[in-house]
């Protein structure tokens, strides 16, 4: 690659002051990342982000599903903004790229149709009593870890080396679609050369793999999973990148979409059911979030990052990191008490542990 | 001042222009922004439909224009044209008096980097039809690492008849170029495929549609009728290419050793502050509107003093930019001398 055309797409990010607005279903998939993120910002960082309980889904899966209504969804988000507005909050942080696209895509409907803001804010008057601000900056999570990738790399404890060789690690790079792909200048660096996770592995000493399906679609799309009879469709997409990206050796990818984390990850113990087919050099190739990642180089214990939940074992990585871990504790929960553990794939999974 | 005509532009058109004006008595002054006159064919190798060399075209105008004692002044931005056709200002406030003037300011080309899908500036063999004419007059079409390519994918229309960059129109010398590129390529390596993705091939010229059959039946140039998506580099290499077949309907995804893009043509980016300061019209597509579009298409009103000829108004070949700065000349003579207006 000669250059990266991402400096031209710069976005404002804001530096503090974040209110944050959760995903439904990244605790399930990735039960650390937002829990990481949060410590990242609060205790790493000293940064002040509101993590307010009352706030709801953003309606985004329901909307893309063509189950909740527009004016439903505009009222959802308009009271996301009240409680913003309330908690004293002007930038809003959202976890999840849908719902970063979703709360993009109303806001620029309200410039374009100054009515249907009018209606929303009419609509949750009458049901909540509450008004609200528009954030002044809107950013997705990833956009902030981006934004601080320097002050992570500062107090790192692990860089994305290869502890033995010190070569750096190579990093796939996955941004979810709703990032930049409906708003090329919400994204850093645009839609065709996004640089919010590149930039966060070049910053912690990796290297970024630019390989022919890297701008494809993991294949999660939400009627391509939600809708049973669709589901080969998924797979088949995560495949076709899968067979795209192995012969560049990847030792890691990393996804800023809860889906695609989620997707990647799964689909790839399904592709080796189905087919016995596995990617990477260990039976398969680790997928992390963005907290995730940036967790490991802070020198968080994996375990403590909800890495245990993973489909694709992560032990590779953090062997070729240095990351220290004790394998008897994967499977311990918080309170020490044994979780139970997934069955032996053709993955490898287990049986390494 | 007496008989002064000021020209705005040093292109084919310019100096075609000046020569008739010279000709017919008037003191025409190129005011040319570049260092050199010629304008965009000097960096073209060969010129369609006849393979002319555009030196072959260039040289005699060349020679004319300092044949006949023509002033030309080099390095000559001009900024602001009065409404009244009477004189220009120059970069750094000089102001040039004249009796008429014709603006042949010609065309940017479109900067690929806008359709970034398609890697250029990004990839080393992603390269734009004006690269490729460099690659062919310096007798060097060879990948960046220097190997000669097995394929090469010619797409057409980037920067044309295209909404998302702003670019509307169409730019009418990619599609003959695109053809004569492609044959050239297989001229030089007999063994390289070519693969051509168009929207519409318009062969509107004389000759066009016969070089279209030709590019088929002997040079075995392939056409397909639909738009690459995307790009992206190869382990090997070489650039993989995401495109459909419109006419069989299906998708297609290819890998070649190079990617030329056809650029359009845009309107100069001098166009705008030369509007605001004569108050000239521009078209939706920014090139600059004419009277009309039949009888008035080098002038840019009934009685004004300003005249348009080349590429100014819209996207033609170099004949007709020639023929136009004829037009345009005689157009501002009789505006100045008075006459018969047809």
């Amino acid at each position: 690659m000669k250059k990266n055309n991402w400096a031209e797409y710069q976005k404002e990010i804001a530096d503090d002051k974040y209110y944050y607005v959760r995903s439904c279903i990244r605790q399930n998939f990735f039960p650390g990342s937002e829990a990481a993120f949060l410590n990242i910002l609060r205790n790493e960082l000293g940064r002040d982000i509101c993590d307010d309980p009352n706030h709801t889904s953003c309606t985004g899966i329901g909307y893309h599903s063509d189950i909740v209504p527009l004016e439903t969804t505009m009222a959802v988000i308009a009271r996301q903004f009240a409680m913003m507005t309330e908690a004293g909050y002007e930038n809003m942080v959202a976890s999840c790229i849908t719902s970063f696209g979703l709360y993009s895509e109303v806001i620029d409907m309200w410039e374009h149709f100054p009515e249907t803001e009018e209606k929303a804010r009419e609509n949750l008057y009458k049901a909540t009593g509450r008004e609200f601000k528009k954030p002044k900056n809107l950013a997705h999570a990833s956009d902030v870890v981006f934004h601080h990738r320097e002050a992570i790399a500062a107090r790192g404890k692990h860089r994305l080396v290869n502890a033995s060789t010190g070569a750096p690690l190579r990093g796939v790079e996955h941004i979810g679609c709703h990032y930049a792909k409906i708003f090329p200048k919400k994204g850093v660096g645009g839609s065709e050369f996004p640089y919010v996770l590149a930039g966060m592995i070049e910053a912690w000493g990796g290297e970024v793999v630019d390989y022919p399906e890297r701008r494809h679609c993991c294949g999660f799309g939400f009627r391509n999973y939600l809708v049973m009879a669709n589901r080969g469709s998924s797979v088949a997409n995560s495949k076709k990148k899968f067979e795209s990206m192995a012969p560049y050796k990847p030792d890691f990818i990393v996804a800023n979409c809860p889906g695609c984390a989620m997707f990647l990850d799964r689909w790839q113990y399904a592709i080796s059911e189905m087919e016995g087919v596995t990617y990477g050099e260990n039976g398969g190739i680790p997928v992390l979030t963005y907290e995730e990642l940036a967790g490991l180089v802070l020198g968080y214990d994996p375990w403590e990052l909800g890495m245990q939940m993973h489909q694709v074992p992560v032990e590779s990585l953090l062997d070729k990191m240095g990351v220290e871990y004790d394998p008897g504790a994967k499977y311990l929960g918080r309170d020490g008490k044994y979780i139970g553990r997934p069955e032996d794939t053709a993955l490898g999974g287990c049986s390494r542990c | 001042m007496e008989n002064t005509i000021a020209i705005i532009g040093g292109g084919v058109a310019g100096m075609q222009a000046a020569l008739t004006l010279k000709e017919l008595g008037m003191r025409p002054v190129i005011l040319e922004r570049e260092e050199r006159l010629g304008g965009k064919l000097n960096t073209w190798d060969r010129l369609f439909p006849t393979w002319t060399p555009a030196r072959e075209v260039l040289d005699p105008l060349l020679e004319a224009v300092r044949g006949a004692g023509i002033e030309v002044r080099l390095g000559a931005a001009v900024e602001g044209v009065s409404p009244d056709g009477r004189g220009v200002t120059l970069a750094g406030g000089e102001r040039l008096a004249a009796e008429a003037v014709v603006v042949a300011s010609g065309f940017d080309l479109f900067d690929a980097r806008l359709k970034e899908e398609y890697g250029y500036g990004i990839y080393d063999n992603v390269i734009t039809s004006a690269d490729l004419e460099t690659m062919f007059r310096e007798k060097r079409v060879l990948t960046a690492d220097g190997r000669v390519p097995r394929r090469v994918a010619i797409l057409h229309c980037v920067g044309s008849r295209d909404e998302k960059v702003k670019q509307n129109h169409c730019s009418r010398v990619c599609c003959i170029t695109g053809v004569k590129q492609a044959m050239e390529i297989r001229e030089l390596y007999p063994e390289c495929e070519v693969f051509n993705f168009y929207m519409d091939m318009r062969m509107f010229g004389p000759g066009y549609e016969e070089i279209y059959r030709q590019s088929q039946e002997e040079y075995k140039v392939v056409h397909i009728r639909g738009r690459i998506s995307e790009v992206s580099p190869t382990l090997d290499g070489r650039l993989q290419m995401k495109t459909e077949d419109t006419l069989i309907g299906r998708p297609m995804k290819m890998e070649a050793d190079m990617l030329v893009l056809l650029v359009g043509m845009c309107p100069a980016r001098s166009n705008r502050s030369l509007a605001v300061s004569g108050n000239l019209s521009l078209g939706d597509s920014g090139f600059f509107a004419a009277a009309d579009a039949f009888r008035g298409n080098t002038r840019c009103g009934e009685n004004g003093r300003i005249f348009f000829a080349g590429t100014a108004t819209a996207p033609k070949n170099v004949g007709e930019s020639l023929n136009e700065g004829t037009a345009a000349a005689w157009q501002a003579y009789r505006s100045v001398k008075g006459g018969a207006s047809w």
